[in-house]
């Protein structure tokens, strides 16, 4: 019977000792646990929460090399290009500056062929002169002594003449 | 710290089997007579609470650890070790140990045969002591090592405990309490939690410091039940109180003239703890009164004829260590129900209206 009737003793003592149990655990045991539970926990979060913001300043800071890459990629485009352009207009000028130098050499060239060339019709129209003086000195020489002769040298000479 | 814990244990199991040593040769006399094995006897004698700590016997010889007797009869305290009692043979100060009838096992006047106020350091106060200094000695140094080592990864029986307390911290008293509420109460059902589990695994152990049956005795339930209930309603809050005088959703002509709502609401407030306080006294005893059932069949059979004895003792045995084993799980389980439950009700009484 004894196992359904608790005893008076037992009751005074565990509702004391539990009570003082709760006290002593609640102060000594489960405030500094739950304190280093919690403060574990928030430390952990804290870690986590870093390392993401690291993760994303990381990425952000890809994404901004990878901006100022692109954009050092284009300038040194942009400068071949700049450089490709002068060395074209350099050449274009030179050849220009060539062109117009040859020209005027030709120019000059051509001038002076065509004074030479006055000079020597002046000089071939002088010759001519005295030459057919000569020939016409001849013919009147040998006037007399052939008469069918005489015509055919005439015209060969003057066939000379004009070939000359 | 654990090895001041169990340095501390020794101790005093030396000293005081010292002390049961002596008594014991004074008590080789008295016990002459032939007793006849009677398990109702015996098992009954196990799971309840005695006045000394009953290690073995050995033929004729009791080994047990005499604890001290604290009596108070018309405004007069007494205190002396029960060892003088000599298991009941004597009789000492007017008192004796009753050891037939209705008061078998209590101490009562000699003369008059009645029941004095007995706040004795019984078996089961012995054992709670016990428990609760080892309790406090491991847990205190768990906070200390959390002190001294915050924010770092758990070490030893800092990790070992660990995984529990977060257990009840998070799926016990956050899911049943709410994240506004639950840390009021979370020293007193983490408290509830290792003093059941502790003391389910220290009933198991079936010599001394355990052996005792604490978490199955109906005082120690009973108290525990009448903390949950105390606290269930000095935290219940408006809506609580509504909810059992005035409950919503039901019916009116079941509250008035009749308040039959009421009166049912009121009773579950009573028998809630009353529940707890009955289903871990049951639970526990029964798996004490099972495992000693099957012991005492070696002990039956044994007295037919010493090899049927035997030959029983192997299946008992085998019995025995399975109920061993379920009692392991019991031991958890019925301490995480208490705790969840209490942490239900705790609950209950906090919620807001919604």
């Amino acid at each position: 019977m004894e196992l359904v009737q608790p005893g008076i003793g037992l009751i005074f003592w565990m509702t004391l000792a539990f009570g003082i149990l709760i006290f002593i655990l609640g102060k000594f045991a489960w405030k500094p646990i739950m304190k280093g539970l919690k403060e574990r926990e928030e430390s952990i979060d804290e870690a986590l929460n870093a390392a993401k913001i690291a993760r994303e300043e990381m990425k952000e800071l890809k994404f901004s090399n990878e901006q100022l890459m692109k954009e050092a990629k284009e300038e040194r485009d942009s400068m071949l290009r700049d450089a490709r352009k002068v060395k074209e207009s350099i050449i274009d000028e030179a050849r220009d500056k060539a062109n117009e130098e040859a020209n005027r050499i030709i120019e000059n060239a051509r001038e002076s062929i065509q004074y030479e060339k006055m000079a020597a019709i002046h000089d071939m129209k002088n010759q001519l002169a005295e030459l057919s003086i000569e020939i016409a000195e001849k013919i009147i020489r040998q006037e007399l002594t052939q008469k069918g002769k005489h015509k055919e040298l005439i015209d060969n000479l003057l066939k000379e003449i004009k070939e000359n | 710290m654990p090895r001041y814990i169990f340095a501390l244990l020794l101790l005093l199991a030396v000293s005081l089997g010292y002390g049961a040593e002596k008594e014991s040769h004074e008590a080789t006399h008295e016990a002459s007579h032939e007793e006849e094995f009677n398990p109702g006897t015996m098992i009954i004698d196990h799971v309840i609470d005695a006045h000394e700590w009953h290690v073995m016997t050995i033929g004729h010889t009791h080994v047990s650890i005499p604890l001290p007797v604290i009596l108070i009869h018309e405004g007069e305290v007494s205190v002396f070790m029960s060892s003088k009692f000599h298991h009941g043979h004597d009789t000492y100060k007017g008192f004796k140990l009753e050891t037939h009838g209705e008061n078998k096992g209590k101490i009562v006047v000699a003369e008059t045969g009645e029941v004095p106020l007995d706040l004795s350091i019984t078996k089961n106060v012995a054992a709670m002591f016990i428990s609760m200094i080892i309790l406090s000695f491991i847990f205190i140094s768990i906070g200390k090592r959390y002190k001294k080592r915050s924010g770092k990864a758990p070490k030893g029986l800092q990790s070992l405990l660990e995984p529990l307390i977060l257990f009840i911290r998070d799926d016990v008293a956050k899911a049943s309490i709410g994240e506004k509420n639950y840390e009021k109460y979370l020293p007193y059902l983490l408290t509830l939690f290792f003093f059941i589990f502790f003391n389910n695994l220290f009933g198991l152990i079936p010599f001394f410091p355990g052996g005792a049956n604490l978490t199955g005795n109906l005082a120690v339930t009973g108290v525990m039940a009448v903390f949950t209930f105390i606290i269930t309603t000095f935290s219940g809050n408006k809506n609580y109180w509504v909810h059992i005088f005035n409950t919503p959703g039901v019916p009116w002509w079941l509250k008035i003239p009749v308040p039959l709502m009421p009166v049912v609401e009121l009773m579950g407030v009573f028998t809630k703890p009353f529940v707890l306080m009955v289903r871990l006294f049951a639970n526990i005893t029964a798996g004490h009164i099972i495992i000693l059932g099957f012991m005492s069949l070696i002990f039956i059979f044994g007295n037919m004829h010493a090899g049927i004895g035997y030959s029983v003792s192997v299946v008992s045995v085998a019995f025995a260590v399975f109920m061993g084993l379920l009692e392991l799980l019991v031991a958890f389980i019925q301490a995480y129900v208490f705790t969840l439950l209490s942490a239900l009700y705790f609950g209950m009484a906090t919620e807001e209206h919604h």
